[in-house]
């Protein structure tokens, strides 16, 4: 029974494998090439789904994106090269991880500056909540000490 | 007073979330949109094969010395069809408009223009996003305005309507057409 799921593990995988061959084949030159490539549909942005990068995406756009990619590399072009060639025609936008520059500043530092403002809010409360749990002990040990003194 | 401020949080929330939404309906934001590059600058070339004859090159060189708009479309676009009737009155209008028809088959294209009329001067062919990528069009219909010195001075991207030209191209036609008169 296991060595036929496992058997029936493997068909799986081997279906998938191929299904991944068949959508991505291209063949590099050698092995830095293909690095390469594959580093730079990785950080370059679809534009058309922007929540994906070149390599995840299917829209048309991307897939011709891609070739791009894949021809300037054939024709020597850098890795660098490539990136401003993109950047010039999408702008910074193009890279998901863009410069740090005062245009992208909020960008690169706006997450820190909110959790910044959440710490201190989340302090605040937290020492609030503190003192008015404290006052209560306070007055509560207060009435007792005074019903203690008044029974006397 | 704690518990009505969340409340008076919340309805502003949601008043700004409605006045966004608002303008995203009338076309007046659209958070996909990217700043173009190329305002400013000098228009990248085109040099393609024309819609109408795969063996005849267009040059956007031929356009030098007037005004003239760049439309991407396609068939597999709805707002294209939508703005096409405004394309056909903007040419009655004596604008020159360049079309460049992006990812399509040319006979669709073609079929379409004779069911809704062609308000182009002429007509690229980039079935494999060569020339939309060098002009960073990441979607379409896009048009862009290219001055007599070939350098593109406004950007719309997204359906072209009379509201949209009268706030982004319709000055630089003025202007032109009045300095052609005092010359």
């Amino acid at each position: 029974m296991k060595i036929l799921s496992s058997l029936f593990c493997v068909f799986l995988f081997s279906f998938s494998l191929t299904l991944q061959a068949k959508v991505e084949s291209r063949e590099f030159a050698n092995a830095q090439m293909e690095e390469d490539y594959k580093t730079l549909v990785a950080e370059l942005r679809c534009l058309v789904c922007q929540n994906q990068n070149l390599a995840d995406s299917n829209a048309e756009l991307a897939v011709d994106m891609r070739n791009k990619v894949y021809s300037m590399l054939n024709e020597g072009k850098s890795k660098t090269e490539i990136a401003d060639f993109m950047v010039a025609r999408y702008g910074d936008f193009v890279l998901y991880r863009p410069p740090v520059k005062s245009s992208t500043f909020m960008l690169w530092f706006g997450p820190f500056i909110f959790l910044l403002i959440g710490a201190l809010i989340a302090i605040s409360y937290v020492r609030r909540q503190q003192k008015s749990a404290q006052s209560v002990v306070d007055t509560q040990t207060q009435k007792r000490a005074h019903s203690l003194l008044d029974d006397d | 007073m704690a518990r009505y401020a969340l409340l008076i949080g919340f309805f502003i929330f949601m008043g700004v979330f409605a006045l966004v939404l608002d303008r995203m309906g009338k076309g007046e934001y659209n958070p996909r949109d990217i700043p173009t590059e190329f305002i400013g600058k000098p228009a990248p070339q085109i040099h393609v094969p024309t819609l109408f004859d795969a063996d005849k090159m267009l040059n956007s060189d031929q356009f030098r010395g007037q005004l003239w708009l760049l439309n991407i479309w396609g068939t597999w676009c709805p707002e294209c069809w939508r703005e096409h009737a405004f394309l056909n009155e903007l040419k009655k209008a004596g604008v020159p408009i360049v079309g460049l028809n992006w990812r399509d088959e040319r006979s669709e294209a073609i079929a379409m223009l004779n069911q809704l009329g062609n308000p182009f001067v002429e007509i690229g062919f980039d079935p494999d996003s060569s020339v939309a990528m060098d002009w960073g069009v990441y979607g379409a219909p896009e048009t862009f305005l290219v001055d007599a010195q070939g350098v593109v001075i406004a950007k719309h991207a997204g359906g072209l309507t009379p509201g949209v030209w009268q706030k982004k191209f319709a000055a630089y036609f003025e202007r032109s057409a009045g300095s052609e008169q005092t010359q």
